[in-house]
């Protein structure tokens, strides 16, 4: 029953995003804006009809309905019910129907918003969330049909992935995920609905979506760091990010986003560079899809591979239709981009704004040239090959360390230009930042050129950062006589300064991975009961060797005493969790966290009857900066998202007047960067 | 809308797109052995499950690859935790029978498990007809380049690898190996022999 | 699976545990200084160098430093003992070449074809800099005044 109601609503909704992808453009064409109006009915009903089929899923799931595919193939009678619902996302067919959920919503929401704004600019960039839904209900009805019907109805299933049950953040990682991935589709909709309506000179595509783009790069960021927690803490090796093909996938569209976010500011304020952020804005969207179709369509081998089949193949037609289109709609509208570019000085933000850029975008490419390489040598040599770690490591850090000294100089810098006497009163004071940084680094046995240089560009950049905000808040004293917690306040209500705590996070975080990475020390070793074993100065002993049954599992695990001065400050208890579905059993290493570091232990292997424990020791320093960093990351996006506090009549606009508009008179062609 | 930049730009993408369209035409998990072709490592193993008449051979007993120099060697690595090879025991266990006699030999591999596990599985499959030896850390399963449990190698009587399958092993595709094999060195049968 | 079945069980993961080698790795966990663990680590440090560069087979794409599994562990082991016989990082990773192909090296060996993975990204990166900077140029050039 609850198969057929959610079919029928997937079916009606495929109707209804057809009928609303032809409406639109068919109403602007005639000027019927009574049409239009329906094609906005048809985004809101298929909202509505996906929530119907989503809503029926998760009551199949909780009450067990194996009469329904999808059901039957992630759901069992064992599995806790908070796991029951999130299993949601948990396979293929789910995801889809997560995802298309997101998307309605976020189209709907968006559509709603800017209604009443006139032109052709919203009508256009529905019909194009329409085009976008259409795939994906193409797949719900079709071959991604999470509501077939079972029969014989088996009497239970064999749960989700044991993976996806170990942990806490399994709930968390993939709708965080979705939530960015799919919310790239928004500003990817308002400018193609800006090429389509012809009004793609004008800058008020990347007004609307300001806030929807910093929310899914907010939310991008945090499905990363949650991935890499995740990782982290559940795979064993200590490790939380391998560059596998499809962590790679989430960090492309993350990487050409960021740029958009630095590289709008210049088109906003300078009119330039509005072909290139067509670019980046189409660029991240058709990353997004090329990412779920390298992850689902089996043509890659990852650790997140989901079950292949016709699936790839219908992935591979919509990639072809995004990529094409997309292409052919940036360039076919490239000419009229063209502006006559006005910079006033090399020493600029402008200037670092343009090298972040380069560097974010090179970056970007480096990966992506990395994860399909195996591919391509094996097309054209007939060998298979590995594009691993060493690789992309060293091709990236010498991008990551330029960008962690490109964010203390770009805060600092003015707009416009700025004199000598400017810049060396600008970036001078942060080297104090940077020698210190670098000392300790040193000190502390760091010897690694890249992670020196990441030490001594983080402390610049943090310093740098802090300073703007300490300046912002001068001048705020200064001018208005408010005490520091208005200041404080006030400024952060300010858009820019969401930027800097955004800095600050990120530098966090790359504090956190070059610390982790420079100064990590493990130890493995087989220990009996009673035993210790020392690592970088912290030791632990093992207490005892125990096994327990529960609900879905069989746990095994060594009880490990963590000593200080020969008491115990702590206990720690490495795991091994056996499922009845695999043959293997799943390690679950335990973390102890302090803000210094964190104390990993994981269980190798055991004896039978507890005779003893092979555990491996990780003492890795300043790990959790990174989880904290990336909080504050997700901060700085909330900051500039929050309303702008208004300015007082006595202030000064913190924005510069827009340029005069270009002379018009034939100037001679000029291709734009 | 420039529709001649358009198709310059639609162009630009064909190369990617035909990239992925063949890409589904391989399996990205299957890594092909450089082993077929070149002489086939060298191995010196204990048996620890006899097998049976008349191919048995005593618990405890060092097989030898260069002892076996002369006949075709069937290798085969397996493991009691390993599902696809109980799906080929029987396919193994029979074909290694009706070969006996001939200058045909097959040896088991015990991966990454311990004897009595073995042993119990190989009760629990109703027994083998060859025997099976331990490989302790592996050494000789990383000689031949295993990625996964089962992979079966055929050695042509001059100790070349002359053919490599990973997963469960067909009756047909055996016997055809090893006829083909047979048929090639039918003078040096005179000699035959374990 | 019973409790009892679990803990016979562990007895695969601990593997074929050969006495003289646990009693090594508790010798490792309880003697502080000693000169053997001065050389070892040394030792230690070269395997990990080499374990990195190579790939685990029965694991997603890390290497068989980082990788917990069994298979990762023997093949450590075949890295330090052949390391310790004398042989260089290049001729380890070309014996592990020689059996799983190129395919075990985490890191496409910078020849011939694989070139490519190494020079567009120098040469996006380059490329860039030079629009940029070109760019920048033309854009810092006071504006001619119309007539």
């Amino acid at each position: 029953m609850t198969g057929i109601v959610a079919q029928n609503a997937l079916l009606v909704s495929l109707a209804v995003v057809v009928f609303g992808m032809v409406i639109i453009p068919l109403g602007v064409q005639r000027k019927r804006t009574g049409w239009i109006e329906l094609g906005y009915a048809a985004v809101y009903t298929n909202f509505l009809l996906v929530s119907v089929a989503v809503v029926a899923m998760i009551y199949a799931l909780v009450t067990h309905d194996f009469s329904i595919s999808y059901v039957a193939q992630v759901g069992s009678r064992e599995t806790p019910l908070f796991y029951t619902v999130i299993s949601l996302w948990g396979a293929l067919e789910g995801s889809i129907l997560f995802w298309a959920w997101v998307l309605s919503l976020y189209a709907s929401a968006a559509v709603w918003i800017n209604r009443r704004r006139p032109g052709n600019l919203v009508p256009y960039a529905g019909a194009t969330f329409m085009a976008i839904s259409l795939f994906f209900a193409i797949m719900l009805v079709g071959p991604a049909n999470p509501f077939l019907a079972v029969s014989p109805v088996p009497l239970d299933g064999p749960g989700p992935n044991p993976l996806l049950q170990n942990h806490i953040l399994m709930a968390v990682h993939p709708p965080l995920l979705y939530l960015g991935y799919v919310g790239m589709s928004v500003p990817f909709a308002f400018a193609a609905g800006a090429m389509l309506s012809g009004e793609v000179t004008s800058d008020d595509w990347t007004h609307i979506t300001r806030r929807w783009t910093l929310a899914s790069w907010g939310f991008l960021s945090a499905a990363i760091i949650a991935g890499m927690w995740w990782s982290y803490e559940v795979l064993g090796w200590g490790g939380y990010w391998a560059w596998d093909p499809v962590e790679n996938a989430s960090f492309l569209p993350w990487l050409t986003a960021t740029a958009y976010l630095h590289s709008v500011m210049v088109q906003q304020r300078r009119g330039m560079l509005r072909l290139w952020n067509l670019n980046l804005v189409v660029g991240t969207f058709v990353l997004t899809i090329l990412g779920t179709f390298l992850t689902r369509s089996g043509i890659l081998s990852s650790v997140h591979a989901f079950t292949t089949g016709p699936i790839g193949y219908y992935f591979l037609s919509f990639i072809v239709v995004v990529l094409v289109s997309t292409l052919a709609l940036v360039w076919g509208n490239s000419e009229r981009l063209r502006t006559t570019g006005q910079l006033d000085s090399a020493a600029s933000r402008e200037t670092v704004l343009l090298l972040n850029n380069l560097f974010l975008t090179a970056f970007m490419f480096t990966v992506l040239i990395g994860t399909l390489y195996p591919l391509v040598a094996e097309a054209l040599r007939g060998v298979k090959v590995s594009v691993g770690r060493p690789f992309f490591d060293r091709m990236t850090l010498p991008m990551i360390v330029a960008l962690l000294f490109l964010m203390g100089v770009g805060p600092a810098l003015p707009w416009r230009s700025a004199s000598r006497a400017e810049v060396r009163a600008k970036l001078l004071p942060p080297v104090a930042g940077a020698l210190l940084f670098t000392a300790v680094a040193l000190i502390a046995g760091a010897r690694d050129v890249y992670a020196v240089l990441a030490f001594c560009f983080v402390g610049y950049s943090a310093v740098a950062n802090l300073r703007e905000y300490w300046n912002g808040m001068q001048r705020r004293r200064a001018a208005h006589g408010e005490g520091w917690g208005t200041a404080l306040a006030r400024g952060v209500g300010r858009r820019q300064y969401g930027g800097y705590i955004a800095h600050m996070g990120v530098l966090l975080v790359a504090l956190g991975i070059t610390a982790s990475s420079t100064f990590r020390r493990e130890r493995e070793a087989t220990l009996k009961p009673g035993e210790t074993l020392t690592v970088a100065g912290q030791t632990v002993r093992l207490k005892e060797v125990w096994g327990r049954q529960e609900v879905q599992r069989s746990v095994i695990g060594a009880t490990m005493e963590v000593m200080k001065n020969g008491a115990v400050v702590g206990v720690i208890e490495p795991r091994m969790n056996f499922y009845p579905t695999s043959d293997q059993p799943v390690p679950t290493p335990e973390v102890r966290s302090t803000i210094a570091g964190d104390l990993y232990v994981n269980l190798m292997a055991f004896e039978p009857q507890g005779k003893n424990a092979t555990v491996k020791v990780i003492i890795e320093p300043l790990t959790p900066w990174i989880w904290f960093g990336g909080g504050v990351v997700v901060l700085g996006a909330i900051v500039s998202i929050l309303p702008t506090v208004p300015p007082r009549r006595s202030e000064k606009v913190a924005f510069a007047a827009p340029p005069p508009p270009p002379p018009v008179v034939a100037v001679p062609r000029q291709a734009e960067a | 809308m420039n529709w001649k930049r358009a198709s310059i730009a639609v162009l630009f993408a064909t190369p990617l797109l035909l990239l992925f369209a063949w890409g589904f035409t391989r399996d990205p998990d299957v890594i092909p052995s450089p082993l077929p072709g070149r002489e086939a490592p060298k191995f010196t193993l204990e048996v620890f499950a006899p097998g049976e008449a008349p191919l048995s051979r005593p618990i405890g007993d060092t097989v030898r690859l260069v002892d076996l120099r002369g006949q075709v060697v069937v290798l085969n690595f397996w493991a009691s935790w390993c599902l696809a090879c109980g799906h080929e025991h029987a396919t193994l266990s029979q074909t290694a029978l009706s070969y006996a006699g001939r200058p045909v030999h097959f040896v088991g591999v015990l991966y990454n498990d311990t004897a009595s596990n073995g042993t119990k599985w190989i009760e629990r499959m109703g027994g083998q007809s060859y025997p099976s030896v331990t490989d302790p850390e592996s050494r000789t399963a990383i000689d031949y380049g295993l990625y996964g449990v089962p992979e079966t190698f055929v050695i042509d009587p001059k100790g070349r690898v002359v053919y490599k399958n990973t997963g469960a092993i067909e009756d047909a595709k055996l016997r055809r190996v090893l006829d083909s094999l047979m048929a090639a060195n039918a003078p040096s049968q005179l000699k035959g022999g374990p | 699976m019973t409790f009892l079945g679990l803990l016979l069980g562990g007895v695969i993961l601990a593997g074929d545990a050969n006495p003289l080698v646990m009693e090594h790795a508790v010798l490792m966990a309880t003697v502080s200084q000693s000169a053997q663990q001065a050389s070892d680590s040394a030792l230690d440090a070269r395997t990990s160098a080499v374990a990195e560069e190579l790939r685990c087979p029965v694991c997603q794409g890390v290497s068989i430093q980082e990788s917990p599994s069994e298979l990762a562990g023997q093949m450590r082991a075949v890295v330090k003992d052949q390391l310790r016989a004398g042989r260089s990082p290049d001729q380890v990773k070309a014996y592990f070449v020689s059996k799983y192909g190129e395919w075990i090296l985490l890191e496409p060996k910078p020849r011939g074809f694989n070139l490519i993975v190494y020079a567009l990204p120098a040469a996006v990166i380059l490329g860039g800099l030079g629009v940029i900077v070109f760019a920048v140029r033309r854009w810092t050039r006071p504006v001619a005044s119309p007539e």
